[in-house]
């Protein structure tokens, strides 16, 4: 038997590089690169790409021989053949300006068909949703798109289209999860099938032209053409798990009674479509999704009582908790507010929305509605307000569903300025660093506590103080009792005549508790003189330094981080690094969280001391005039 | 000079602009009729009015210089069709005539038409002084090239029909004027006599005349004939016009009624009279079949409807839906790729991609610069985002790189390697082995006590008496210094000849003898200290000399000489001094105190030496040299002998002169080792940072590698009794270890690191040259190069 030669046999023989495969599939890079998207077939790393690679270490686009040879049986690779047919005859029939035979080859553009390989690439519904992700934010940014060279109108409304769809489907379903408000764009997840798919929606008008170098919208476009087709197959199975029609359809008697209807019935249906503001046609009548739910529980509760268990149940508590979250609310989105996001969240949550009609069709009742609940704002003030509702910012949607309950919307109101908004993406071991915030956000008492001692006593303080203020101007007896107090303070000295009555008595405590102290001390040296007399000595106890005693630690530890094994050294290196790094970024936060408080706190007493002066001289005026 | 004429006769017959002028205003009829006769009047064509039309167009656009040839033509119209037919008989005569007659007719002019213009033109002739002559320049008198443009224009006015009719009394024709520039004359008139120049005045004069004359500033030079022109009023109100973009004649009107030439209305009855063909009412007989085709093919399906053909390519674009999936989980055996590996998706974002996030997340202006210095290599930064603050969601604009992070992505999904891999996600301290606390492990040194000052120079090497009373120890500063441990007091100083490089105090008990490496010389000492009775018999034994009978090889007589020591170094103590060849560097004594070894590393082949101290005789046991030999040892118990070179340790046999093993460091160069007292684990320092562990009855490599310390380790020793070892290095430090070996042979060495001691300090990159235990207790000494020995308990 004949000896294998080097590279003959094993690794080498199991990547192939681009090129190799390019020959192998005779095709030219474009088209390689199209099949690959299209397919799903990705590069590989080889263990050892010494091997892979025939002995040479520069880094290559290895690709498995497998998949290759895979894609050799693909049907679309003739698809993409005929295409230059196609380019090269339509070109000839140009050339010699035959145009009727151009005019019917036109018409027999090749068309690729990819139903069979979303099929492939995803074998079960689930893979789908699993790879949904990317899927969503791609066509939600390719949906915003003007018609671009390389991107057709049509390409770009089917985008449209389809996620239209699937927030249909999300609305219905109440499966948003959690939302998110940030510099790139809402996030939204949703649980579909117990599969968690998180999407990113670009805040508005996302498209700038960008340079080939930054952005080749070729690569993303063929990327798009197979994601629409995922996401149609998908929606569809999607609408037909909740027995709903697809493509979507109103009822029947919503279409009737306008006149609109009649004009342009298609452009009528797509625009309420996209208003996401109505209930699609049902394929069947009841609706038993809250069934459901109840049994599950049912279930759940049967089931012993682990810590798991419970876990679930809680889960499911707040999950039930969640998709009634805004029942029985009335919304009405302001102008300048972002619709489409809101409505999503608003209706997915079981309230009911509106907005005004001049921004987009769709809306079911005015402005002037009394039954509206809660107003959504985005303007420092607002001229005519109605006393039945709540004027809020959005901000207070997002976090009321990440909360998963109804937050006071006192610090939401419009012109207020808004408490930080936090992602609730933040896995609870991924980050050492916990804002005060999502602190206080964990446990309900420590909010109120927070609140209590840090703004809101404060803010008290200072009004009762106005207050006072006010009734000084009245009372002249208070007055002088004012002025002398303003005496006392002089007396004790202040920095500048007018002091804080709050510290002073701490101080003069303090001072009391170090007379007390020394008297005591008198007292012990007393004992001692006494003691010492007597014969018996009482033993000392003795104190351990406790630092020292954590230096000595530290450096045995470090003795010991010493030992470890030589080809644990690497890890064990790049682990204490990472640690050390998330460390100090920890302690950076907590840094400049200090320096921030500490300058609002700084912001805060000047004001007051500020408006405590002005009372004062007001004061003094009043009495001059009282005089 | 065509709109001079113009405007003189308008001048001279004011009547048809007044009466156009008041038409403007009248009823719409009169002004139908006013024009009908306008246009009637001088073109009996219609092609004229096109003309003018097309002129309309030309108009509302501003390139006045380009448009000037048009509008000259306009102009030369309108004027020919309100004028009388006196022109046309004026010919070239009143051209010749006419710049005399301009200032006469421009009094009346101005008279006529100040009334409207004079206001406007005296406010702005200030401000537009120049501008306005610059302009004028280019219109009325154009420079040489304009010229050319606008001579067609006169033919027209004249209903004549050459150019030549123009006003040329100049004959030199379509030159350029400069090359009369040298001349006296400017050109010929048609009489072929010179025109003369006008007299030309320097630069001062026409400054006072800019002073002097009020009409300076529409005064122009006609390059033709070199006189000064005097352009009138009615002329700039023209030039103003045409700089303003508007149609030159004022009295045209832009917004004239449209005049229907031909009838839009269909008329009852035929405007011919010629009856109808008879073709005309017979069915086509082709057609007829062409249309029996057609249905045919539409009935059999054929043919298809433009409805139909549009409906089809509707329902046709777009990709159709169906179900797909049967079942949620079901799958259906399909090939697949090979092993596919799924895309790790994106992280999700984290407070800081917030648009109002905590305040603590937005960067400070230290992080700031950081990030933005890294705008070459992106992936060193710690966020791909500059965290930002919105005061609320409508300030919140687009991520400018959203695209190009999808764009990014999509090139990870199909472009990046893949491969499935394991991710470790352990702690570190998972990885530190598991170890007895050094609590438990107690007694061994803790803390500095003594220091033991009295150096002048680093001091090379410490050696403790047997009995754990005192310390001798070798400095650069050529001395020996011997120490009382207790007290820490010098009790004697031995000044030698060299610097002293090693130190050895016998190990045996019973003999009062320290070796001393200085030099070239290997001196022995007797201290003097503890024990007279021992003092006493070492002189004894080392004063008489042992008769040798043996004859000792010439090779080893070059390479060293005993002898007594003189009388005045016998006053220091030195009983026996052994010169060697070369300087010694290293002196061990071996266990019972008969033996000692030195090591000379330029000695080549004779670099270890074994002397017998009862025999005074010395050996030399290689005869060939495997390498550089650093440091050589006995066996505690066998005779076997320890050599270091750089790189591998060798053990020989002494009985039967023969390698017994080679030990396999693996590093780069050895400074010491140390065995333990039973016998079976060797202990090397390296340079390089490294301590090594050997198991003698193991293996040749070495059973564990220690990198406790951070610089080159000098010196590691073994205490006699406890399970301890201590290292020295140049990074100042001493970590005392516990090294336990077990008589149970199963049971591996435990290799516990206790104290670091780091008390000395750094002299020249150096740090502890020497270690050496007590005895007895479980105390240290350590010599350093600042110049001091100290004790640690």
């Amino acid at each position: 038997m004949r000896r294998p030669k080097k590279y003959e046999s094993g690794e080498a023989t199991q990547y192939i590089s681009r090129r190799a495969a390019l020959r192998k599939l005779q095709l030219s890079l474009n088209d390689f690169r199209r099949l690959c998207i299209l397919k799903g077939v990705y590069p590989r790393e080889p263990k050892h790409r010494r091997r892979a690679q025939k002995g040479s270490s520069e880094i290559r686009v290895l690709y498995h021989t497998k998949d290759i040879r895979f894609l050799l049986h693909e049907q679309i690779v003739w698809t993409l053949r005929d295409y230059k047919i196609f380019a090269k005859k339509s070109n000839r029939d140009r050339a010699i300006k035959d145009f009727r035979n151009l005019k019917r080859r036109l018409a027999l553009f090749p068309e690729i068909k990819l139903d069979h390989i979303v099929k492939e690439r995803y074998p079960t519904f689930i893979d789908a949703l699993k790879d949904l992700d990317d899927c969503l934010t791609l066509l939600f940014l390719f949906s915003t798109f003007p018609s671009l060279h390389l991107i057709p109108r049509e390409q770009s409304n089917l985008c449209r289209r389809l996620t239209v769809e699937f927030l249909h489907y999300v609305i219905a379903s109440k499966s948003l999860r959690k939302v998110f408000i940030s510099i790139k764009g809402y996030y939204f997840q949703a649980e579909i099938k117990g599969q968690k798919v998180t999407w990113i929606v670009p805040h508005y008008y996302p498209f700038k032209p960008q340079s080939r170098q930054e952005v080749d919208f070729k690569v993303m476009s063929i990327f798009v053409e197979f994601y629409t087709i995922m996401l149609g197959f998908t929606n569809f199975r999607l609408f037909h798990g909740l027995n709903l029609a697809y493509p979507p359809q109103f009822p029947t008697n919503m279409l009737q009674d306008n006149e609109d209807t009649f004009k342009d019935e298609s452009s009528f249906v797509s625009d309420r479509i996209a208003a996401l503001n109505f209930e699609l046609l049902r394929t069947d009548k009841v609706q038993e999704d809250e069934e459901e739910l109840d049994i599950d529980m049912e279930l759940l509760e049967q089931d012993g009582d682990s810590k798991r268990i419970i876990k679930m149940k809680q889960e499911a508590q707040e999950v039930a908790r969640l998709r009634t979250l805004f029942k029985g609310l009335k919304f009405f989105i302001n102008r300048e507010v972002p619709r489409e996001p809101l409505v999503i969240i608003i209706r997915s949550f079981g309230g009911k929305v509106s907005w005004d009609s001049s921004i987009f069709p769709g809306s079911t009742f005015d402005e002037s509605d009394e039954t509206i609940t809660h107003q959504i704002v985005d303007r420092p003030s607002l001229a005519t307000q109605y006393i039945s509702r709540d004027y809020i910012q959005p901000q207070w949607l997002f976090d009321c569903v990440n909360q998963r309950q109804l937050l006071p919307t006192n610090k939401y109101f419009i012109g207020e300025k808004l408490p930080p908004h936090l992602s609730p993406f933040v896995d609870s071991k991924r980050d050492t660093y916990i804002p005060p915030e999502e602190k206080a956000l964990h446990d309900p008492s420590l909010i109120e506590t927070h609140e209590q001692s840090d703004d809101d006593s404060d803010e008290e303080a200072a009004q009762e103080e106005e207050e006072a203020v006010d009734q000084e101007l009245l009372d002249a007896q208070l007055q002088l009792a004012y002025q002398q107090e303003t005496a006392e303070y002089k007396k004790y000295g202040g920095p500048d005549g007018v002091n804080e009555d709050e510290e002073d008595p701490e101080e003069d405590e303090e001072d009391e508790d170090e007379e007390e102290e020394e008297e005591l001390d008198e007292q012990a040296k007393r004992l001692k003189e006494e003691k010492q007399k007597m014969s018996v000595q009482s033993g000392k106890v003795h104190k351990v330094n406790k630092r020292q005693l954590h230096k000595a630690e530290v450096d045995e530890h470090r003795l010991q981080a010493r030992m470890v094994k030589p080809r644990h050294r690497n890890l064990f290196r790049k682990l204490i690094r990472e640690k050390q790094t998330k460390e100090k970024e920890e302690w950076l936060l907590r840094k400049k969280r200090r320096t921030f408080e500490a300058g609002e706190k700084e912001a805060r007493k000047t004001a007051k001391r500020a408006a405590r002066k002005e009372a004062a001289a007001a004061a003094a005026k009043a009495s001059k005039l009282g005089k | 000079m065509t709109k001079k004429l113009t405007l003189k006769r308008k001048g001279k017959e004011p009547e048809p602009t007044n009466e156009v002028a008041a038409s403007s205003e009248a009823s719409d009829n009169e002004e139908e009729e006013d024009l009908l006769q306008a246009v009637k009047d001088p073109g009996e064509d219609t092609t004229d009015d096109e003309g003018i039309d097309q002129e309309y167009q030309s108009d509302s656009s501003e390139d006045l210089e380009f448009e000037s040839d048009e509008e000259g033509n306009y102009l030369g119209r309108k004027k020919g069709d309100g004028s009388s037919e006196e022109e046309d008989d004026d010919g070239d005569e009143e051209g010749e005539e006419e710049d005399e007659e301009e200032d006469d007719s421009e009094d009346g002019e101005s008279a006529d038409d100040g009334d409207e213009e004079k206001p406007t033109t005296s406010k702005q002739n200030k401000s537009e002084d120049e501008p306005s002559s610059s302009k004028v320049s280019k219109k009325t008198q154009p420079p040489t090239k304009d010229l050319v443009k606008r001579d067609p224009s006169h033919p027209e006015y004249h209903d004549s029909d050459t150019s030549d009719e123009e006003d040329i009394r100049n004959t030199v024709g379509n030159i350029p004027m400069h090359w009369y520039d040298e001349y006296k004359h400017i050109g010929y008139d048609w009489d072929a006599k010179k025109i003369v120049k006008p007299p030309q005045g320097d630069q001062i004069d026409e400054f006072l005349r800019k002073i002097e004359d009020p009409n300076f500033w529409r005064t122009v030079k006609d390059p033709q004939t070199g006189q000064e022109v005097l352009i009138t009023d009615e002329d700039i109100a023209l030039i103003k016009r045409i700089i303003s973009g508007r149609i030159p004649n004022k009295d045209h009107n832009e917004y004239e009624p449209w005049v229907e030439w031909f009838t839009s209305e269909v008329e009852k009855m035929p405007i011919k009279n010629v009856p109808d063909h008879k073709r005309s009412f017979l069915p086509s007989v082709s057609e007829k079949k062409r249309v029996g085709r057609m249905v045919h093919a539409l009935k059999m399906g054929w043919m298809k409807t433009t409805e139909e053909v549009e409906r089809e390519k509707q329902a046709k674009r777009g990709p159709k839906f169906y179900m797909l999936w049967e079942t949620d989980t079901s799958r259906e055996h399909m090939r697949r790729i090979h092993d596919p590996v799924s895309a790790p998706k994106r992280d999700l974002p984290g407070h800081a991609e917030s648009y109002n996030p905590p305040p603590e997340y937005l960067f400070d202006e230290r992080e700031t610069k950081e990030w933005l210095k890294l705008k070459d290599e992106p992936h060193k930064r710690k966020l791909h985002f500059m965290p930002q603050k919105f005061t609320s969601l409508r300030a919140v604009p687009a991520y400018s790189r959203y695209l190009r992070e999808r764009f990014l992505r999509c090139l990870d999904l199909y472009l990046c390697p893949r491969a499935k891999r394991v991710k470790l996600n352990i702690d570190a301290e998972y990885l530190i082995p598991k170890l007895p606390s050094p609590r438990d492990l107690q007694p061994f040194p803790t803390i500095e006590s003594l220091v033991y000052r009295g150096h002048t120079d680093l001091v090379r090497s410490v050696s403790v008496e047997p009995k754990g009373e005192y310390i001798v120890s070798g400095s650069d500063d050529k001395t020996v210094k011997i120490w009382e441990i207790a007290t820490g007091r010098c009790i004697r100083t031995i000044e030698t000849e060299d610097v002293v490089r090693c130190v050895a105090w016998c190990p045996n008990a019973k003999l009062s003898i320290i070796a001393v490496a200085t030099g070239n010389r290997l001196l022995l000492i007797n201290p003097k200290v503890g024990d007279k009775v021992l003092v006493k018999k070492t002189d004894d034994l080392l004063a008489e000399e042992p008769s040798s009978d043996v004859i000792e090889s010439e090779r080893i007589k070059a390479a060293v000489q005993w002898a007594t020591a003189e009388p005045a170094e016998q006053e220091k103590g030195v009983r026996v001094v052994i010169n060697h060849f070369k300087p010694i560097r290293q002196v061990t004594w071996h266990g019972r105190g008969d033996y000692l070894a030195t090591v000379m590393p330029e000695g080549a082949n004779r670099s270890a030496l074994i002397h017998q101290l009862s025999k005074r005789r010395s050996q030399i046991p290689f005869s060939k040299s495997k390498g550089l030999i650093q440091c050589v040892l006995f066996h505690p118990v066998k005779p076997c002998f320890f050599v270091a070179t750089q790189h591998n340790i060798r053990i020989y046999d002494l009985v039967k002169q023969e390698l017994v093993k080679k030990l396999l460091t693996n590093s780069k160069w050895i400074s010491g080792m140390s065995i333990h007292p039973k016998g079976d684990n060797l202990l090397v320092s390296t340079y390089d940072k490294k301590m090594l562990w050997f198991d003698l009855d193991l293996s040749t490599k070495p059973y564990q590698t220690m990198r406790l310390h951070r610089n080159a380790v000098r010196s590691v020793a073994f205490h006699l009794r406890y399970p301890l070892f201590a290292s020295g290095s140049d990074d100042q430090a001493v970590i005392v270890s516990h090294g336990m070996v077990y008589n149970d042979l199963l049971q591996n060495p435990l290799i516990v690191p206790l104290k670091k001691l780091q008390t000395h300090e750094k002299r020249e990159d150096f740090g502890v040259l020497d270690v050496n235990w007590h005895p007895i207790q479980p105390w240290i000494f350590s010599t350093g190069a600042d110049c001091t020995i100290r004790l640690y308990t």
